[in-house]
């Protein structure tokens, strides 16, 4: 289990004329076991608050703590090491390997970990079930759906059983009942005990949370919009 | 799935970018080996053809009396009073660091004789050492290499009115003539020739030699270091060594390998650049992937092994084949460089085998470091953001 906590972190690019403030310092704390909506309009900042959370970015300013260790204190292979333990990453455009079967992206992230060829089946097998894709094993990405490939991603994202997935706008390229059908499947992790931070600009998959924070320009908003900057510790339930 | 998988998995899809790479290597890989393999050939044929060449040391006692020439040699002071060497002396000759390299050692002994009336020079040999020596011989009937019998120069023969099967009378003893050899443009035309111990007890030298003739197949080994060994084990003779056609011909060869480094460096040099720029480019294609094996926990380390696995395997490939297509165009160039001669000696080395595939792995991987660095540098995020 892991506690994930924000300390007004700020994330600046660019300088002088050109610097761009992507977050603006925001403090977030999110408790092990939540399935939280980071919401926001296009260029509010969201996935970039996501990218911060999973240790791929570090703050300009301020902290980012899990279970109290300050991930962007740790070294890169540290830091490296903590992805690889802790967070499981959903992307947008499913960004599985087009030379891999099915199975082979799956087993991805156990690449680099000490385990036996059989073993890292079984979990890629285990996994590939847990997202009704087990038949599928042997076929390359481009023999199936988008929704099946967005299952795959999420596949991969738990074959290492990780406490935390992030995914960024996982249903954006979907329709709507597949759309529907990965909420289903993040809720269902979710009650499985995982972490589940989600960034989607929908309000319809958004309910599927049971947190949403909002937003806007890089700092955190309610949900009507309201910047509530500086904002105290948000501890409560969507 | 281990890294491994991951880079074969991946040359096996982006195969145009991996040929191109293996291309770049091959051509070099290729171009050394049968360059080297070409210089190495030649040498082969020289040394084969020294022994065409004959002699190329000659060893004449120390003296100090009048000089004679020999085969327009000058022998240093060759006179019929002289101090001459003794054959145990000779026996040395074998014992020298690179006695390897000694094809032949021919004693010979020499001395004036009247031969059907006519006085002339009679040379003691040993004619099985001959045959290495003097391989342009060639003889109308037989060399008396298993009886007594002499064997006459082409104008020792005319001007005596001698043909095969006379019999001749040497100091007092009754010698067939066994052949007669043609005209060779050379002082061998004139002379008497015997088999070394019947000439030794004919000019009453028993045990002693006049000149010895050497030949030396040095391609490891100078000539002239070849000549210091001689003379170091035989202090009473001058060690001369004729050198002008083979130090031409090796010059000549010198100059061609110095050529092919030359050419080889450039090659490799190329092949080296165009590895480098597909690999970069290959990086650059692959910034998502990176990224994603970044969010997945891999390490920079990891990344950097991909890269250098993948050129590692490439390289090898190209070496192995680079190989096998240099020496085949070495067995097809080579007959063009050596006048048709050897096309079916040039066989496969397995101690350069090895050296072009280590070789080329380690210009695979060299070349293929900084892209290498460059995709273990990249930030994650901003790899992902190349989406």
């Amino acid at each position: 289990m892991r506690d994930i906590n924000t300390e007004n972190i700020v994330k600046r690019y660019g300088t002088g004329a050109n610097l761009v403030t992507a977050i603006g310092g925001v403090t977030l704390g999110i408790t092990a076991g939540e399935f939280v909506a980071i919401m926001g309009e296009s260029g509010s900042g969201k996935s970039t608050l996501l990218s911060m959370l999973g240790g791929l970015n570090a703050p300009t300013s301020g902290s980012l703590s899990v279970d109290g260790v300050d991930i962007y204190a740790l070294a890169s292979d540290e830091r490296a090491d903590f992805r690889q333990r802790s967070i499981g990453f959903v992307f947008q455009n499913f960004n599985l390997l087009p030379y891999l079967t099915i199975a082979e992206n799956v087993m991805l992230p156990l690449a680099i970990v000490g385990m036996s060829k059989k073993k890292k089946l079984t979990a890629a097998i285990d996994a590939l079930a847990r997202v009704g894709l087990a038949e599928k094993a042997a076929r390359l990405p481009n023999q199936i759906s988008g929704g099946e490939q967005e299952r795959v991603a999420i596949a991969r994202a738990i074959v290492n059983k990780p406490p935390i997935i992030l995914a960024d706008e996982p249903t954006g390229n979907l329709d709507t009942h597949t759309g529907a059908e990965i909420m289903k499947l993040l809720t269902a992790l979710n009650q499985d005990g995982i972490t589940v931070i989600m960034v989607t600009h929908s309000n319809e998959y958004a309910l599927y949370t049971r947190r949403r924070v909002k937003l806007a320009d890089g700092l955190l908003a309610d949900e009507d919009g309201e910047v509530c900057f500086p904002v105290a510790r948000a501890t409560g339930q969507g | 799935m281990t890294l491994k998988n991951i880079v074969i998995s991946n040359l096996r899809r982006r195969k145009a970018r991996a040929i191109f790479v293996l291309a770049g290597l091959l051509i070099g890989v290729a171009t050394v080996v049968g360059l080297m393999s070409l210089v190495r050939e030649m040498k082969n044929d020289i040394n084969h053809k020294l022994e065409m060449y004959g002699a190329n040391i000659l060893i004449v006692p120390k003296t100090e009396n009048l000089s004679l020439t020999y085969g327009g040699m000058s022998l240093g002071g060759v006179s019929f009073d002289m101090q001459e060497l003794h054959e145990e002396e000779v026996i040395k000759i074998k014992t020298i660091k690179n006695a390897a390299n000694v094809a032949a050692v021919g004693p010979m002994v020499l001395g004036l004789v009247t031969v059907a009336g006519r006085r002339g020079l009679l040379a003691g040999v040993d004619f099985a050492e001959m045959e290495i020596l003097r391989p342009w011989w060639n003889v109308r009937g037989e060399i008396p290499l298993h009886q007594d019998g002499i064997l006459l120069g082409a104008d020792a023969a005319r001007l005596r009115g001698l043909k095969q099967g006379d019999i001749v009378q040497l100091r007092g003893r009754a010698l067939p003539v066994t052949g007669i050899l043609e005209k060779t443009g050379s002082q061998d035309d004139g002379l008497v020739f015997a088999p070394l111990r019947l000439a030794q007890d004919i000019l009453g030298k028993t045990g002693r030699i006049s000149i010895v003739e050497v030949a030396a197949l040095c391609t490891g080994c100078p000539i002239p270091e070849m000549v210091r060994q001689i003379s170091a084990v035989l202090p009473s003779g001058t060690v001369t060594a004729i050198q002008q056609v083979v130090k031409g011909r090796m010059e000549t060869i010198g100059h061609f390998q110095k050529f092919s480094y030359g050419v080889s460096t450039l090659v490799l040099l190329v092949g080296c650049l165009m590895v480098l720029v597909t690999m970069m480019g290959s990086v650059r294609e692959r910034t998502v992937e990176i990224g994603i094996f970044r969010a997945m926990g891999f390490r920079k380390s990891h990344v950097l092994r991909i890269i250098l696995l993948e050129a590692g395997i490439i390289a090898a490939v190209a070496g192995i084949v680079g190989y096998f297509l240099g020496w085949g165009a070495t067995r097809l160039l080579f007959p063009l460089f050596s006048e048709g001669q050897g096309h079916g000696t040039i066989s496969l080395d397995p101690v350069m085998a090895v050296a072009a595939i280590l070789a080329s792995i380690m210009l695979g991987i060299t070349a293929s470091l900084y892209p290498a660095l460059m995709a273990s540098q990249l930030d994650p995020n901003e790899a992902l953001r190349a989406l």
